[in-house]
């Protein structure tokens, strides 16, 4: 067991860190602040594992700060707000995804996007303005600033709903900024992964027709019976590629490693819009002929601001969205990353934290 | 001199070029008899756009020789068809990259005819009746109502001529990108024929306008002639690093221009626009498109309506290509200069 150096904060705090770059988990004691005058403290139901988590425990981006304790897709029940706190009480089922702080007063946070300010910080693998450190929801409790604190709905279930912190807002975000949200409007999912499956949901709560493109033809019967899209193209296949060109309005392209984007933007019609949500450690390949000749663009979008992460919580329980997923122990989480390395969950792995983590 | 067998009733009279070298040479030909929606014209000028340069070479593998190139053309009207309604004998007329489309897909519907999979190009190409499109290096033109615009009186022919083709080709996506706002800024990379056009454009619209370069050379032609507000020579780190974040937008007309520096340059919700077509994809990098939601995204001349309301804008702003004007016989000179990129900004060839 390791032990944090921070002795300065002041509550004790337990979860599973990684020391080094094998990325392997194991119990990690450390602490974290005393709940402010704004902040909401939670103690933590359920976190999702989202293959962020898995990119910084490997430091594949290069800028991992180890120990880290990853979680943004978090989950629990607020136990204590501070005496600014109006939105929340002891009691109430909340949430926190990605970030916990930004700045508050440029135009990004004034616009309700946050997540663009350039002095945001994420929930874990981060550092706050005083120097301290903050570690995610692969713990047992976490410290939050209101702002930063969603209302979990009533009516959407704790751990099947945690991974909408992260991958559900991922993919709703780019759907309404990209005005991808046209009913009757035809929409690719390049992945069917944690983002990708989510896509689908949402997608056709919009009136959407979705078909689901993926380099693995035995998806089909999901993701056509299970997950409910409209139609399956399986990328590997040349002659089902060039029949589907210039056939859909959008595409939504969750894969996380490098891939050729060309096949997926013959895909789009005239004006077809392409977002990409991956995040690999080397650059894509853009061919411009096609975005040229056909109007197209390749945009990004970066999870999402806090009043859209509540519109899209509100949205899903309206649509009694949720994740698929695969509950599992903490101490299970090396063997759930080995597996979310090969793709190999349908579809987000979601820690049990309140019953499986103890010291 | 080279010539056809006369498929067409009229004569016509233009520079070929008859195979891959691209050398033009004099070339007899004819043209359509001015069918009922057709737009007869003598052609008085004729810009040459850097797409005539790849075609008479074949370096896109679609031309078909002998090829008239010239799709920046402007003249006055000779004689209309008994069903044209928009313009008479007389009138100052203008044709740009295409002749002809389908009028029924959703492109069409919208106004978007330079979308529409079955577009006929002004030259080089298959026209309804599979005879071989000639552009406008020649000395008349017939062509369909829908595919001509009106040049207003205010705006001279020579000048007017390249707003066809590269006016047209920076108009539309600062229109469709939202970077026509007053006080957005913007930066265009390359100043050529296209480049000099998005300057005097999105000055006209009311946007800061900044001249990305890897050549100080250009700053006082692009502050002192064309009117951008600054220049930043992008070769130089200081610039460069001080200019992060601060484009809303940002049209490049670069062939062959590294992305990630661009995409630093842009605010976050910053636009690239690409223009021009390198030969080998680009480099994508994943993040500054995602942490900022950036997009890159493309454009191709404008429809029919749009390259009209161009027109008619730049009338009211008085804007004008710079050109060089040309004699038909220094066109073989001014490919090679072309092709050096050694214009201020557009040869326009005089044809009459």
């Amino acid at each position: 067991m390791s032990k944090s150096a921070e002795g300065e904060k002041q509550q004790k705090a337990f979860g599973w860190a990684a020391t080094d770059e094998s990325g392997t988990l194991s119990p990690f004691h450390f602490s974290r602040r005393e709940n402010g005058d704004e902040d909401v403290t939670l103690k933590i139901l359920y976190c999702g594992v989202c293959h962020s988590d898995l990119h910084n425990l490997t430091n594949e981006w290069g800028f991992t700060s180890y120990p880290v304790v990853p979680g943004h897709e978090i989950v629990g029940v607020a136990t204590k707000v501070g005496k600014n706190v109006t939105k929340f009480k002891a009691g109430d089922q909340v949430g926190v995804g990605v970030m916990v702080g930004s700045c508050k007063t440029c135009e990004c946070c004034q616009q309700d996007l946050e997540n663009y300010c350039s002095q945001m910080i994420f929930t874990y693998n981060s550092h706050n303005p005083d120097g301290t450190k903050n570690y995610g929801g692969y713990s047992d409790m976490i410290v939050v600033d209101q702002r930063y604190v969603l209302r979990f709905p009533d009516n959407l279930p704790l751990d099947a709903g945690a991974p909408l912190l992260c991958a559900g807002i991922t993919v709703y975000s780019p759907m309404k900024y990209y005005g991808m949200t046209e009913a009757g409007k035809h929409l690719g999912v390049a992945g069917l992964g944690g983002l990708g499956h989510v896509a689908v949901k949402i997608a056709k709560a919009f009136g959407l027709k979705v078909t689901v493109i993926s380099s693995s033809p035995q998806k089909e019967s999901e993701a056509i019976n299970r997950l409910g899209a409209d139609s399956f193209l399986a990328s590997s296949d040349p002659a089902k590629m060039k029949s589907a060109i210039g056939s859909m309005d959008y595409i939504i392209d969750t894969v996380s490693a490098v891939h050729p984007l060309f096949p997926l933007l013959s895909l789009l019609k005239v004006n077809g819009k392409l977002v990409t949500l991956g995040l690999p450690n080397k650059p894509l390949e853009l061919p411009v002929f096609p975005l040229v000749s056909g109007r197209k663009l390749v945009g990004g979008s970066d999870f999402g601001g806090m009043k859209e992460t509540q519109e899209m919580l509100d949205f899903c329980a309206k649509h009694n969205i949720a994740a698929d997923i695969e509950l599992i122990r903490i101490d299970e989480i090396n063997t759930a990353m080995e597996r979310l390395a090969r793709s190999d969950v349908r579809y987000r792995f979601v820690i049990d934290v309140a019953d499986s983590l103890s010291q | 001199m080279t010539g056809l067998p006369e498929v067409h009733p009229n004569k016509a009279f233009g520079w070929a070029a008859i195979d891959t070298s691209g050398v033009l040479s004099p070339f007899k030909f004819s043209t359509r008899g001015t069918g009922e929606k057709d737009v007869a014209f003598k052609v008085l000028y004729c810009g040459i756009c850097h797409s005539d340069l790849h075609m008479i070479k074949n370096d896109w593998g679609t031309s078909i020789y002998p090829l008239v190139p010239g799709h920046e053309v402007v003249g006055e009207v000779t004689e209309v068809g008994s069903k044209v309604q928009k313009f008479k004998v007389g009138d100052r007329v203008g044709v740009g990259c295409m002749v002809g489309s389908c009028h029924s897909c959703d492109n069409c519907t919208n106004n978007l005819e330079n979308y529409c999979p079955k577009m006929i190009f002004t030259y080089g190409a298959k026209y309804y009746d599979g005879t071989v499109t000639y552009g406008g290096c020649s000395n008349t033109m017939v062509v369909d109502e829908h595919f001509v615009v009106g040049i207003p009186e205010n705006l001279p022919l020579d000048a007017a001529a390249p707003l066809l083709c590269a006016g047209i080709t920076v108009y539309s996506p600062l229109r469709f990108y939202g970077l026509d706002k007053p006080g957005l800024h913007v930066g265009v990379v390359g100043l050529g024929g296209l480049g000099h056009l998005a300057v005097k454009f999105a000055k006209a619209m009311g946007t800061k306008v900044t001249v990305i370069s890897t050549s100080p050379s250009k700053q006082k032609e692009a502050l002192e002639n064309l009117g951008a507000d600054s220049f930043l020579v992008s070769r130089v780190q200081d610039q460069l690093r001080a200019a992060i974040g601060t484009f809303d937008g940002i049209v490049t007309v670069s062939a062959q221009h590294p992305l990630l520096p661009l995409l630093g340059l842009l605010k976050s919700h910053g636009k690239l626009v690409v223009l021009g077509v390198p030969e080998k994809p680009l480099e994508l990098p994943a993040f500054p498109l995602i942490q900022g939601r950036k997009l890159v995204g493309g454009s191709m001349i404008g429809g029919m309506k749009e390259t009209q309301e161009m027109i008619d804008f730049a009338a009211e702003h008085g804007i004008k290509a710079d050109t060089e004007v040309i004699a038909m016989d220094y066109v073989n000179a001014a490919m090679d200069r072309l092709l050096k990129g050694d214009v201020k900004y557009r040869f326009v060839i005089d044809t009459h």
